[in-house]
């Protein structure tokens, strides 16, 4: 499966459009990073926890994706965008769409 | 006395923030100057697509990301500023510092896969204000950057 943010993918034809494909996933931290990044915010900086968090968290949003794409046949997923929303305090919602296609 | 208590303790989180934060700041500036010369030959472009007559053995998408939060001394420096309004440079140097930092592991990753420049770059950026310090919830931000890089 190769993804890609272009609306082509360079070198090869796209021979069929399969529609949009898109997963997602919603993650709050445990206690014991939110303490830590609590702690962390009052000198500022990166906070490492959610960073961490929240790239897994996309990872599973593009492998979520991915299966999507593969279940319609799908060689490739392009013109992929990212979204992240925070729903409640605590919590972020993780989402990864594109346009599922079968390239040759 | 309680009340003498209670100044005493936002004034050691105004110092801890203004000294630790400020130096945690330099030292990322210096570092983000580094790796920026250092990457400085992998381009980055927001053009969405790549020039047709290069040649392009692989295409792969790459991401770069990064949270960072405010401490204490900028979030009562900007709470003072938020009365007269006008620039709040205490987080315009925060988001400066996310965003760069975002390009940069995207670049990384980039490089790592061989790539010699990123097309069609995009940027994310949402607020996760979360962990309460107090009564306001201490504000940070997640910074995206990313991009097809391309392998050639």
């Amino acid at each position: 499966m190769e993804l890609s943010n272009l609306e082509v993918i360079p070198g090869r034809r796209v021979l069929r459009h399969l529609g949009l494909v898109q997963g997602s996933t919603v993650r709050s931290k445990h206690a014991g990073r939110d303490i830590m990044a609590g702690l962390k915010n009052i000198v500022g900086g990166e906070l490492k926890g959610y960073t961490e968090l929240l790239i897994e968290a996309r990872e599973e949003a593009i492998a979520r994706m991915v299966a999507q794409a593969q279940s319609v046949g799908a060689n490739a997923v392009i013109n992929v965008r990212f979204s992240t929303s925070n729903i409640t305090s605590g919590a972020a919602e993780v989402m990864a769409y594109g346009t599922a296609v079968f390239a040759e | 006395m309680e009340v003498l208590i209670q100044l005493a303790f936002i004034g050691l989180l105004l110092l801890v923030g203004l000294v630790f934060g400020r130096m945690a700041e330099k030292r990322h500036y210096r570092d983000i100057e580094r790796r920026e010369a250092e990457l400085a030959d992998l381009l980055v472009f927001n053009e969405r697509t790549p020039p047709a007559d290069r040649p392009i053995r692989e295409a792969t998408l790459v991401v770069g990301s990064v949270v960072i939060g405010e401490d204490y001394f900028k979030r009562m420096a900007a709470a003072l500023k938020g009365l007269v309004g006008g620039r709040l440079t205490a987080y315009e140097s925060l988001m400066d510092r996310g965003r760069r930092e975002a390009i940069l592991r995207m670049k990384e990753a980039a490089r790592a896969r061989g790539a010699r420049s990123v097309f069609n770059v995009r940027f994310e950026t949402a607020s996760l204000s979360e962990a309460h310090v107090g009564a306001r919830p201490m504000f940070s931000a997640e910074f995206i950057a990313y991009g097809t890089a391309l392998i050639d």
